[in-house]
């Protein structure tokens, strides 16, 4: 894995898009549009958005660890409490 | 669009989760099985699997338990890919229903 392509590092704070499209979408609707942080950089992975059509999922996409803050989530919520989901780079702009 | 019927994370009104332990049935493990031969022989991945059980009908995938919707989108998806028809894979169950089904 080349991490120095991928766009974001550990640490850094990130916001979903709140994108509704046709298609296969892997990240999950409680997360779009809504801010954390890259927990992870995974590297590289085959894009499972063209792969879900039977297309060659190229070019491959940065799949990152992204933490959320539950009360950002639902609202009730234990203050200490997060949520770690898989998220691909082109679902993710850097956020405040 | 509307949030589909698979992406219900967070959803008010869904009850509390079920984490009791069960057994499979025989017809399950097969579905596990036949399931893991045509990944194994390129036929299909995983995802394409996800996004057939996506573009099924909302009423019927709520209906469906996890591996009646396993069934459901490997015959998608092998009719998709004009590896069987509707018709061969009603007639085959026509045939198993008359050899085992109820009388």
């Amino acid at each position: 894995m080349n991490a120095s392509a991928a766009k974001f590092k550990p640490g850094d704070r990130v916001k979903v898009r709140f994108e509704d499209r046709p298609g296969h979408l892997r990240t999950p609707w409680y997360v779009r549009g809504k801010t954390g942080w890259v927990e992870r950089v995974y590297g590289k992975f085959l894009n499972p958005e063209s792969l879900a059509f039977g297309r060659d999922g190229l070019p491959k996409k940065t799949l990152y660890l992204v933490a959320f803050n539950q009360c950002d989530l639902w609202g009730k919520a234990n203050k200490a409490d997060k949520l770690l989901v898989d998220i691909y780079e082109h679902w993710l702009d850097p956020a405040a | 669009m509307a949030r589909g019927h698979h992406d219900v994370g967070g959803l008010p009104g869904a009850g509390p989760i079920d984490q009791s332990q069960h057994e499979l049935s025989d017809w399950e493990i097969l579905a596990d099985a036949v399931n893991q031969a045509l990944g194994a022989k390129g036929i299909k991945r995983t995802d394409e699997m996800r996004r057939a059980r996506e573009e099924m009908d909302s009423a019927a995938y709520r209906d469906m338990t996890y591996y009646e919707r396993w069934i459901a989108s490997i015959e998608a998806i092998l009719i998709e890919k004009k590896i069987l028809t509707r018709e061969e894979i009603d007639r085959k169950l026509a045939q198993f229903d008359s050899k085992w089904g109820e009388p």
